[in-house]
């Protein structure tokens, strides 16, 4: 530039230097005040800012969050976005943590650490809006929330309904047990598949064969393989009093461990551990139709006088029942999950459904306790039911309240 | 050495009270059978508390609750190598007394065999069991796509079959529950299966509005599967929930101990 300048210097002679520079600056400073009505931008509309920005902990947690919540500010242009910010120590620099929709009123940021203390602003941002400078993306004034620090809670107010439920729950269950061990009698309707379990061991005795008992293929951290367990525990009490051969395969390793415990624990309760063998509780393999395959051709080489199917079955508890049903046996099926119902429903000879795998042990033993507690869920499922149809008539009358307060979360 | 509280609880509670316990059973037998009733109560409780109690240390990423479903896992693992011991014993007897079916057990040793040291082989030379880094796969996992995936998809495939036969059964129209179920299902199925759809186009809509996008038969497969049956199924899931919620209350006070194969008094 300054060579180009030099350049011009020594061309132009001197004399005529002066005129020249003169009527340059003329030139160019009638050119800028011609041009500027038409390049400057209009004053740029401000956009305005978000309101009633607070930041707090957000509560029931496990901690390392914060709630954050505003309102969008009316006459935003559709594009703008909310930019949130957050300053967090030891240099407390202003950083992006998320740029969202109008309309959410609310973010949790869930990078927060606890006991650090935080500064968060939100700011409106349009990339279609020009600033104050006439450039695109136009911010409006920022809006701070005072100094937070995320912590853990000791209770979720969102599940009070949940633990009030259930505390009532526990309760009438304890209650009808206290009222079960006074002595008083209590009545179980007659459920035909548990009436058949000492029916089915008695026949396999009779003919001298196996008692085949599939206790699902669930982990013992489903609440139907420990109903089954139990279950099995009362089919190995049968079948160590008769003298009768059990077999149970495993696909689920926990299981197959609980169940041989189980039903080592029947046979030495029965005064009958000479009857016990390991192989009776035996594990096949971890894969759904290996194990299929392997207990299907089971059944069709030892043709069982009896098989139990209960605990939580899927694709294969049609499989398996099939099987059974063809080799003769006496089939008793229990599930509580209605998928697979309709298939145990065809092909067995008892099925038991729903809550009665779960009354089972009760109805099985008779203990004043177990029966009471069966007692209680009646009196619970009787509650929900009455809630039910109130809240049925309610809604249909326009009024959500029962409906609302039995939301969980 | 990391003390946290949620893991120093679980280590007192799953690890030191049960040794103590079952030092102190082999004085007193009536204490062991109590053992594994107590470690039923804890590990029932903790869940449930920290459905409502979020603090860190019981409902955190690395609180009790969570660390408790590591432990399952880790349980799991050791119960499984208790299963292929199983295994390997059951098959190694059946061969020796030559019982009914022993070649099934020499197959099934000599898969477990073959399946295992391909497995181990890939641990060692550190291909794993998907794919060698050329892209073709290793000997596990050739073994598992020519065998086991055609197998497996046998066994599935007889699902079909079955399911004919024992519709077969279950809908003939003995008495008069069997005879609704007969007609619900032979008009599910139409609704259901596309040829009968097709053939039974000329069949007015149910809604003329809705007509371009289901016909009568759909609509009326829509209308049996979500209101009559899906009253029903909600009947059995309030009941189940309900008798699985009786059923982990007994479990967790100590009331239930069927599953522990101890019965009254015990």
């Amino acid at each position: 530039m300054r060579t180009g300048a030099r350049s011009l210097a020594h061309i132009v002679n001197p004399l005529f230097r002066a005129p020249l520079l003169a009527s340059l600056l003329l030139t160019l400073s009638v050119s800028a005040f011609a041009i500027a009505p038409e390049t400057s931008s209009p004053a740029a509309p401000e956009l305005p800012p978000a309101q009633d920005f607070v930041a707090k902990d957000r509560p029931g947690d496990s901690g390392n969050s914060i709630l954050l919540t505003w309102k969008d500010p009316a006459g935003l242009p559709a594009e703008a976005k909310l930019q949130i910010r957050r300053a967090e120590p030891p240099a407390y620099e202003w950083s992006e943590i998320q740029t969202v929709k109008q309309g959410v009123g609310r973010y949790v940021d869930s990078s927060a650490r606890d006991r650090a203390v935080y500064r968060y602003e939100i700011r409106v941002v349009s990339d279609a809006t020009p600033d104050s400078a006439g450039i695109a993306g136009a911010v409006s004034a920022p809006l701070l929330s005072d100094p937070v620090t995320s912590k853990d809670n000791w209770f979720r107010a969102e599940r009070s309904n949940s633990l009030i439920a259930s505390i009532l729950f526990i309760g009438i269950i304890l209650g009808s047990i206290r009222y079960a061990q006074s002595g008083r009698k209590i009545f179980i309707r007659r459920i035909a598949g548990l009436n058949a379990v000492d029916e089915a061991i008695g026949r396999a005795t009779e003919i001298g064969k196996k008692v085949f008992y599939i206790p699902g293929i669930q982990s013992m951290d489903d609440i139907q393989t420990i109903a089954s367990i139990a279950i099995l525990g009362h089919v190995a009490r049968a079948t160590a009093r008769y003298g009768t051969d059990l077999d149970v395969p495993n696909k689920d390793p926990l299981t197959f461990v609980s169940a041989r415990e189980a039903v080592k624990a029947a046979y030495l309760s029965e005064g009958r551990p000479d009857l016990f063998r390991e192989d009776m509780v035996n594990y096949v393999t971890y894969d759904q139709f290996a194990y299929t395959a392997a207990v299907s051709a089971r059944m069709i080489r030892e043709k069982p006088a009896a098989i139990f199917l209960i605990g939580y079955f899927f694709a294969e508890s049609l499989i398996l029942a099939e099987t059974g049903q063809s080799t003769g046996a006496i089939q008793i099926a229990g599930q509580a999950d209605p998928t697979q119902l309709p298939f145990f429903v065809a092909t067995c000879d008892y099925t038991l459904i729903g809550e009665e795998l779960y009354a089972a042990s009760a109805y099985l033993s008779r203990e004043p306790v177990l029966m009471g507690s069966t007692r209680g869920q009646d009196i619970a499922k009787g509650i929900l039911l009455l809630l039910g149809i109130v809240g049925v008539v309610l809604a249909s009358f326009g009024n959500t309240w029962i409906a609302d307060h039995l939301k969980t979360q | 050495m990391n003390l946290e509280f949620g893991r120093v609880a679980l280590v007192v509670l799953f690890g030191i009270l049960p040794i103590i316990g079952i030092a102190m059973g082999l004085r007193a037998p009536s204490l062991r059978s109590r053992i594994p009733i107590f470690i039923g109560i804890f590990a029932g409780f903790i869940p449930i508390v920290a459905l409502y109690v979020p603090k860190a240390f019981l409902s955190g990423e690395t609180g009790m609750s969570s660390r408790l479903d590591l432990w399952l896992i880790i349980l799991a693992a050791f119960a499984l190598l208790l299963g292929i011991v199983n295994v390997v014993q059951n098959s190694s007897r059946k061969i020796g007394r030559r019982e009914k079916g022993w070649p099934y057990a020499v197959v099934l040793l000599t898969g477990l065999a073959v399946t295992g040291s391909f497995g181990i082989y890939g641990a060692v030379t550190g291909h794993g069991i998907g794919f060698m880094p050329d892209g073709s796969s290793t000997p596990f996992k050739w073994v598992e796509d020519r065998f086991f995936q055609p197998l497996q998809s046998t066994i599935f495939s007889l699902l079909a079959f079955f399911m004919a036969s024992a519709s077969f059964r279950a809908f003939r129209a003995r008495n008069a529950e069997a005879s609704i179920l007969l007609v619900a299902a032979g008009l599910v199925m139409m609704g259901r299966v596309p040829l009968l759809e097709f053939l039974a186009a000329p069949i007015p809509p149910l809604h003329a509005a809705a007509a371009s996008a289901s016909q009568f038969l759909g609509k009326l497969t829509e209308w049996i599967m979500d209101t009559p049956n899906g009253a029903a199924q909600s009947g059995i899931i309030i009941g189940a929930a309900l008798g699985a919620a009786s059923m982990a209350i007994r479990v967790i006070l100590g009331i239930e101990r069927g599953y522990l194969g101890l019965g009254k008094g015990e």
